[in-house]
């Protein structure tokens, strides 16, 4: 398997969500804004400040921190 | 009265869209999560029926991850709306469904409003809302709220859903184990006398939701039992693996309804949504566009509120004050009559009602602003710049609010999860000038620097934001220390402001301040003027006068900061009271000045350049309005904190006042 944390991919990457590391209370709301096990996101910014992923037809922007928690399985 | 409706709805689904549309009540649509942080309510007429519409805060869950959550979950259990409708965005919908599921599980009346079709249909997204609502088992009806399509189709599903029975017993599987025990937790839950939904408490305890295990700590029966007790902390031991294995089992009843019934290009288009987020939140030019952008909005306030229309304003009433008097005059009304009405009302609502258009400019620009997305943006670009103080983006945002009115500003903290931001949020935000100060700063600013307004109210904005993140280090490393909190926040795509939203907000936003100019300011002045002219037989606003002796009193204390006179000390005290009365009891005790243009020349004769700065910067950061405060006090929960609030400005303001006056004398400005 080719599982990163999502701080280290880069714009354009795409995978699915494997798992978030983060305390319980991060990770459920994450999992409750679509970011479950399995979801699909894509990269669509990562430089210096919050990334910004694509989820579904979502952008949503993410703390380093929090990126740096989350597992994602690459696709290519 | 009729029945009710409750509309729930994640954040940026159109909710508060849908609400205006149905109600035409005056209702403020915005694009950041949670910006309907109070419960609203608004009157819709279908078929010779009156239903009450209940538009709740938007969530992206039923838990109690933020005050809004808690809200919204309270009243659908606690409330007893007879109908939920749960507004959907049809561009996102699985993780609305995410919603829609939970409200299945409390088993509430709903049905859905699959808002934003068009949207959908631009993006290539189509459904088969047939095939949609049968898999949920509730109706589910197209909306495109902002065009009001859909609305009777949504009403008329409303009122049959309100008299039809309950919801049948919703049930999906959340995996074998998680089953097992929501059947035996529901089973001893049974034999206690509950008013909440069990099927949904025993979810919720699973899920470890503070809420739900309060409940069940109160029953004493259950705590009685032995053998609850040992299955209860089985339980807890588990309980971070429930949570996400029940969230997961949601998604996955999600995605059997949506399989088969939604279709969509198999890679998102790319919209002109994500051409203008790589300028606009580009790591390089993002914050120097929003500081432009800001610069733009306070130079137009400045250009059109107060040069184009504030001008006409304040000759309108001038012409009006010199009516009414000469009208008293002819009738001989007595001298206390003819001058608490021309120097007391007149002159005090005058120097408000002078600057509405401004407040009307400002907050017209900072709603279009909000209207297309952008603010989301600007807490994405400031974000570096809060974290490098302790805070996270988002609380930007309660700044950005506090420029109209620092009320709004303290109330919008509530979006905040975390308390540490929460708490520094509320306490910083005084700093954000709100927009009843600017008429005072206006005053100094015709006579002292009548060329270069824009941009010294620029810079007095600059160092209120400058003080507020000073402000949030300090206390981020001593009152408030802990982690920095993560930044979630989503991106909703642009969109065209609408209108009336944009208008629909300004109006509400001036109508207020028309409301407290009209009590508050109106008592002040008033009371201002009565002590300005007791005891009877001193020379009306001499420094004999009660207010004149109160003010002499306090103004030894801004001797240091150049401007130690009693009128001074007695308008700032006044200030304390409602911003909004500083300029008019200026007005006032500079001997009965009346007018806007004579008040300027008093100022200019009485303060100096250099005072005048002074004088602002005191103005910009001491204590602030009572209506803060009180607030204030209700968000913080705490006597303790709205004083601190209260007085550590005040002692902030002196200190900046004295260090402009003293370095400024010392470098030679007079």
């Amino acid at each position: 398997m080719n599982c990163l944390s999502l701080i280290r991919l880069n714009a354009g990457d795409h995978g699915k969500v494997e798992k978030i590391l983060a305390g319980s209370a991060a990770t459920k709301r994450l999992y409750e804004m679509g970011f479950n096990t399995g979801a699909r996101i894509k990269v669509l910014k990562n430089d210096s400040g919050p990334i910004i992923v694509c989820l579904g037809n979502n952008k949503i922007a993410l703390g380093r921190g929090l990126a740096e928690k989350m597992l994602i399985n690459i696709e290519h | 009265m009729g029945n009710t409706i409750a509309l729930v709805g994640n954040p940026n689904s159109g909710k508060t869209t849908l609400f205006n549309a149905l109600t035409g009540s005056n209702q403020h649509v915005g694009n950041w999560p949670g910006v309907t942080v109070e419960r609203k309510e608004g009157e819709v007429r279908f078929r010779d029926k009156v239903y009450k519409v209940v538009d709740l805060p938007g969530t992206y869950s039923l838990g109690a991850f933020s005050e809004d959550e808690m809200v919204a979950r309270d009243y659908i259990l606690t409330g007893n709306p007879d109908v939920v409708i749960n507004v959907v965005d049809a561009t996102n919908l699985e993780r609305n469904l995410y919603l829609t599921t939970q409200l299945l599980e409390m088993g509430v009346k709903v049905i859905v409003a699959l808002n934003m079709v068009d949207e959908a249909e631009s993006k290539e997204i189509y459904f088969d809302v047939k095939a949609l609502s049968g898999r949920l088992g509730i109706p589910v009806i197209p909306t495109i709220a902002c065009r009001r399509q859909g609305l009777d189709d949504l009403l008329a599903a409303a009122s049959i859903k309100i008299d039809s029975a309950k919801n049948g017993q919703f049930a999906i599987s959340y995996g074998e184990s998680i089953d097992t025990k929501l059947i035996t937790l529901k089973s001893y839950l049974s034999k206690s006398e509950l008013a909440i939904p069990l099927n949904w408490l025993a979810i919720k305890v699973l899920e470890g939701e503070e809420y739900a295990l309060r409940i069940i700590k109160e029953q004493e029966a259950l705590q009685g039992s032995t053998d609850f007790r040992s299955f209860y902390e089985e339980l807890a031991v588990h309980r971070d693996e429930y949570q996400l294995d029940i969230v997961d089992a949601r998604y996955n009843f999600v995605n059997t309804i949506v399989k088969g019934t939604v279709s969509r290009p198999a890679e998102p288009k790319t919209t002109w949504t994500d051409k203008a987020d790589d300028i606009l939140t580009h790591k390089i030019w993002g914050l120097p566009i929003f500081a432009a952008i800001m610069l733009i909005v306070f130079q137009l306030t400045f250009a059109i509120g107060e040069d184009v229309l504030g001008e006409s304003m304040a000759e309108g009433i001038e012409a009006l004050g010199e009516i009414i008097k000469s009208g008293l005059v002819s009738i001989s009304a007595p001298w206390w009559v003819t001058g608490f009405v021309t120097e007391g009302i007149i002159a005090g609502l005058g120097e408000i009602i002078g600057f509405i258009p401004l407040i009307l400019v400002l907050y017209l620009l900072l709603g279009l602003l909000e209207d297309s997305g952008y603010m989301a943006r600007a807490a994405y670009v400031m974000d570096n710049i809060m974290r490098a103080v302790g805070l996270q983006g988002k609380t930007f945002i309660s700044m950005i609010v506090g420029f109209g009115c620092n009320v709004p500003g303290v109330m919008s903290t509530r979006t905040l999860e975390n308390r540490k931001d929460r708490m520094i949020a509320i306490l910083i935000n005084p700093f954000m000038s709100c927009g009843a100060k600017i008429p005072i700063y206006l005053v100094f600013i015709a006579a002292f620097f009548p060329k270069h307004g824009g941009l010294v109210l620029f810079s007095i904005y600059f160092l209120g934001i400058l003080m507020a993140l000073i402000m949030a280090k300090i206390f981020s490393k001593t009152l408030f220390t802990g982690e920095v909190s993560h930044f979630i926040m989503e991106l909703p795509p642009y969109r065209k402001p609408t209108l009336r939203n944009v208008i629909r907000n300004m109006w509400d936003n001036v109508s207020e301040f028309l409301v407290r100019a009209g009590t508050i300011i109106l008592t002040v002045v008033s009371a201002l003027w009565i002590l300005a002219v007791l005891p009877v037989g001193v020379e009306a606003y001499g420094p004999e006068s009660i207010l004149g002796r109160v003010g002499s009193l306090i103004a030894p204390i801004f001797k240091p900061a150049g401007f130690g006179t009693w009128q001074a000390a007695v308008g700032l005290f006044s200030g304390i009271a409602a911003k909004e009365a500083v300029v008019a009891t200026l007005g006032m005790v500079y001997a009965g000045v009346s007018e806007g243009a004579e008040l300027v020349s008093t100022i200019r004769s009485v303060f100096t350049p250099l005072t005048a700065v002074a004088f602002m910067v005191m103005t910009l950061l001491y204590t602030p309005c009572a209506a803060t405060i009180a607030m204030i006090k209700k968000e913080t929960g705490s006597v303790k904190w709205a004083t601190f609030a209260a007085t550590y400005t005040f002692a902030l303001g002196w200190l900046m006042a004295v260090l402009v006056f003293q370095i400024g004398s010392l470098l030679g400005f007079a």
